[in-house]
C-alpha cells in the first residue's frame, strides 16, 4: 500500500545557532502504509510530541525530508502547508481545544467550514453522522461546556474526522479520561479506522492501548527505538 | 456567511459582557461625538443668526478715495511725499444698477438690497437727535432684516412721506405712530416724515439713529440722485460671506465687507470654539479606539488555544487576522448606527432643554446627515484601526504554542 507519511533522516532542532542549541530528534526514519493504526510510545521527553508536530505541519524540520501524502514537505510555502494540513491531517489533542463558543456540531464542522468558506447542507450531514457514530446523536446542540470530558473528546475525534483525512494525529486522546472512557473512546478510534479508512498515528503513555495497535513505535532520546509490527 | 464573519460575530455574541460594555462604549462616544457637534454648531448659528438679524451678510459700498500723488516717480528718482489721506465724501457706486444685477446672480448669493444712507438730524418740537438715514426699497430691504418681525407698534410700511423710527429715537422724541418729524440731511436738505412704526432691533445704538424710509426721499435729501451708497447681501451660507466677499471685490472692484471682517471677535470665538470641540472629538475617538483594541487583545488572549487548534485545522493566519479585523469594525460599526440613535434623542432632548431668552429653542432637533455619516465613518475606521494590532497578534499565534499547553 501506498504510504500516506514518509520520513528520512528527519532532524530536528531548537535554539539553532546560539549556545542552547538542542537537538530533540536525531535522524529519524518512520513510514506509514495507509490505513494503518499505530501508537507512537516513549518516556516523557523523548521527542513525541515534537516528532507529531513536525507530522502535523505545525513545525518545520531542520533537517531530512518528510513526505505527506505524496507532498514533498520542504517545497511547500506557508499557505500551501496550510492548505496540505487542512485537507489532508485530522487532529485529536489531549485536551480537546474545542470551540467554546460553538455547539458540538458546529465544532465538528469547523474543519470543513474552514476549507469551503461557508456552511452547507452536506457539511451539516456529514457532522450529524459523525456525531450519532460517536454516540452524541442527540447533544448535536449543545456547547462543550455543557458535555462531560469523554463526550468532549468524542466531539473532537468527530472533529478530527470531518474531512475524512488519510491521516489522523492523536497526542495522548486519553490521556486525561478514566480508564472506562478511554476505552470507549479508543474504540472509536479504531472504529473509524477500519470504516473510514484514515490512517491513525496515537501518542500514548498507556502500554494497553498500545498493545491494542497494529504496530509501535517506540521513541527514546530523539531516536526510534522499537518499529515493531 | 463566509468562516470569518461566522466565527466572528459568534465570538461577539458569547463574550456577552465584554461585548456589551465596549459597544456601550462605542455608542456613548459617537453618540457625545455628533452631539457635541450639533450643539456646538447650532450654538454658532444661533449666535450668528442674531447677530445678523441687524446686519446684511455682506455689505458693498464704493472703494475708498485714495489720494493721486502730484510727482510720478519717474527712472531712478526718488519722490519723498506726504501723502494727506483723502475726505472720503458721500459717494454713490457707480452703474450701481448693473452691479446689483451681478450680484444677484453670483453664487451662494440669495437676496441684494441697495440703500442709500448717511447722516442728519431728526426734529421734533425743540428736540433735536442726530440720526442715520436708511433709504431703502421695503420689500427688498425686509429680505436683508426682517424689520417687520421687530416692530413694536405700526406697520412695516414706507410709502413716501412715511418712515420707520427705532424705539429709543422715538422715546428721545417723544414721538408715536402717526406723529411728524423733520428730518434734516447733513446735505441741509430737508423733509416731513410720519412716523409709520416703531421697531426694536435689539441693539440701542441702532434703535437711536436709524430712521428707514423710502430710497427716493433719501436720495434727494443726501443729493445722490438716483444713486445708491451701499448694497446689502445675503448668502445662503453665512461662513462662506468672507469667501464671496473677496470674490466680490476682485470682481467688481467695489470694497465689499463681510459680517466676518466686521465681528471679528465673534469669529474669533467661534474658532475657538470649533478647535475645542475639535479636540474633545479627538480624544474621544482615542478613548474608544483604545477601549475596543483592549477589548480585542484581552479576546486574543483568552482564545490562545482555540486560535491554535483553528491553525491546525487550516486557517490561515490571514483569516484568523480577519476574524478579529471583523470584530473591530462589527464594533465600531453598530456602536456608530447605536450612537447616531442616541445622538437623535440627545439632540432632540436638548432642543426643548436649552432655550434662548424669549424662550425659543436654541438649537434645531435636528441633525444634519453629514455628522451621521462623518462619525459612522470614523467609528468604522477607529473599530478597524484599533482592532489591528491584536488582529496581527492573533495571527501571529505559534499554533504549537497554543496547542501545547491546554
Amino acid at each position: 500500500m501506498a504510504d500516506i507519511l514518509r520520513l528520512e533522516a528527519v532532524s530536528k532542532s531548537y535554539n539553532v545557532g546560539t549556545p542552547i542549541e538542542v537537538e530533540v530528534l536525531h535522524a529519524i526514519d518512520l513510514a506509514l502504509s495507509a490505513g494503518e493504526f499505530a501508537a507512537l510510545i516513549g518516556p516523557s521527553g523523548s521527542g513525541k510530541s515534537t516528532l507529531l508536530h513536525l507530522i502535523g505541519l505545525l513545525e518545520r524540520p531542520t533537517a531530512g525530508r518528510m513526505l505527506i501524502a505524496g507532498q514533498e514537505i520542504d517545497a511547500l510555502d506557508e499557505a500551501r502547508m496550510t492548505e496540505l494540513r487542512g485537507r489532508t491531517l485530522g487532529f485529536v489533542f489531549q485536551f480537546h481545544h474545542l470551540l467554546p463558543e460553538f455547539t458540538a456540531l458546529e465544532n465538528v464542522m469547523m474543519p470543513t467550514l474552514i476549507e469551503a468558506g461557508r456552511y452547507s447542507r452536506a457539511m451539516r450531514e456529514r457532522g450529524k453522522w459523525l456525531l450519532g457514530k460517536v454516540g452524541l446523536g442527540d447533544a448535536l446542540d449543545k456547547k462543550p461546556s455543557a458535555l462531560s470530558g469523554g463526550m468532549q473528546q468524542r466531539v473532537a475525534i468527530a472533529r478530527a474526522l470531518a474531512m475524512n483525512p488519510p491521516l489522523v494525529l492523536a497526542d495522548e486522546p486519553t490521556g486525561n479520561l478514566d480508564s472506562h472512557t478511554a476505552d470507549d473512546v479508543f474504540a472509536l478510534l479504531r472504529e473509524f479506522n477500519r470504516e473510514e479508512g484514515s490512517a491513525f498515528l496515537i501518542v500514548t503513555h498507556d502500554p494497553r492501548l498500545a498493545a491494542r495497535c497494529d504496530r509501535r513505535v517506540e521513541l527514546m532520546d530523539g531516536r526510534i527505538l522499537t518499529n515493531a509490527v | 456567511m463566509p468562516f470569518e464573519w461566522i466565527l466572528a460575530l459568534r465570538f461577539l455574541r458569547e463574550g456577552r459582557m465584554q461585548t456589551a460594555l465596549i459597544m456601550a462604549g462605542t455608542t456613548v462616544g459617537v453618540a457625545v461625538i455628533i452631539f457635541i457637534t450639533s450643539l456646538m454648531n447650532g450654538l454658532q448659528a444661533s449666535l450668528a443668526t442674531r447677530t445678523l438679524s441687524t446686519q446684511a451678510h455682506i455689505t458693498v459700498r464704493a472703494p475708498d478715495e485714495a489720494p493721486t500723488p502730484v510727482l510720478a516717480r519717474t527712472g531712478d528718482s526718488a519722490v519723498l511725499a506726504h501723502l494727506e489721506p483723502r475726505v472720503q465724501r458721500l459717494r454713490s457706486i457707480d452703474q450701481w444698477a448693473g452691479v446689483d444685477r451681478a450680484l444677484a446672480l453670483l453664487p451662494h448669493v440669495v437676496d441684494v438690497s441697495p440703500i442709500a444712507t448717511g447722516s442728519g438730524f431728526a426734529f421734533r418740537g425743540n428736540a433735536s437727535k442726530s440720526i442715520a438715514l436708511m433709504g431703502v426699497i421695503p420689500e427688498r430691504y425686509a429680505r436683508i432684516v426682517r424689520i417687520a418681525d421687530k416692530l413694536t407698534a405700526g406697520q412695516f410700511r414706507i410709502a413716501p412721506g412715511e418712515a420707520l423710527v427705532g424705539i429709543e429715537l422715538a422715546k428721545d422724541l417723544g414721538a408715536a405712530v402717526g406723529d411728524r418729524i423733520r428730518i434734516v440731511s447733513s446735505e441741509s436738505r430737508e423733509d416731513v416724515f410720519r412716523i409709520s412704526g416703531i421697531f426694536d432691533l435689539g441693539v440701542k445704538d441702532l434703535n437711536r439713529r436709524w430712521v428707514i424710509m423710502p430710497l427716493r426721499s433719501a436720495q434727494s435729501l443726501l443729493d445722490l440722485s438716483g444713486g445708491v451708497t451701499h448694497l446689502d447681501l445675503t448668502v445662503d451660507d453665512i461662513f462662506l460671506a468672507e469667501a464671496v466677499a473677496s470674490r466680490i471685490t476682485s470682481q467688481t472692484g467695489l470694497t465689499a465687507e463681510s459680517w466676518m471682517a466686521i465681528n471679528t471677535q465673534l469669529l474669533t470665538a467661534f474658532k475657538n470654539q470649533t478647535m475645542t470641540t475639535r479636540t474633545v472629538r479627538l480624544f474621544l475617538v482615542l478613548i474608544v479606539a483604545l477601549g475596543i483594541a483592549s477589548v480585542l487583545v484581552v479576546s486574543v488572549v483568552q482564545k490562545q488555544r482555540e486560535i491554535g487548534i483553528l491553525r491546525a485545522m487550516g486557517a490561515s493566519p490571514r483569516r484568523i487576522m480577519k476574524v478579529f479585523l471583523i470584530q473591530g469594525g462589527v464594533v465600531g460599526g453598530s456602536g456608530a448606527l447605536l450612537g447616531s440613535g442616541l445622538a437623535t434623542l440627545m439632540v432632540y432632548g436638548a432642543s426643548f432643554a436649552l432655550r434662548q431668552d424669549d424662550g425659543s429653542p436654541l438649537i434645531s432637533g435636528r441633525i444634519e446627515t453629514s455628522y451621521y455619516l462623518t462619525a459612522a465613518a470614523v467609528a468604522l475606521l477607529t473599530g478597524l484601526l484599533a482592532a489591528v494590532a491584536p488582529a496581527r497578534r492573533a495571527a501571529k499565534m505559534d499554533p504549537v504554542e497554543a496547542i501545547r499547553y491546554g
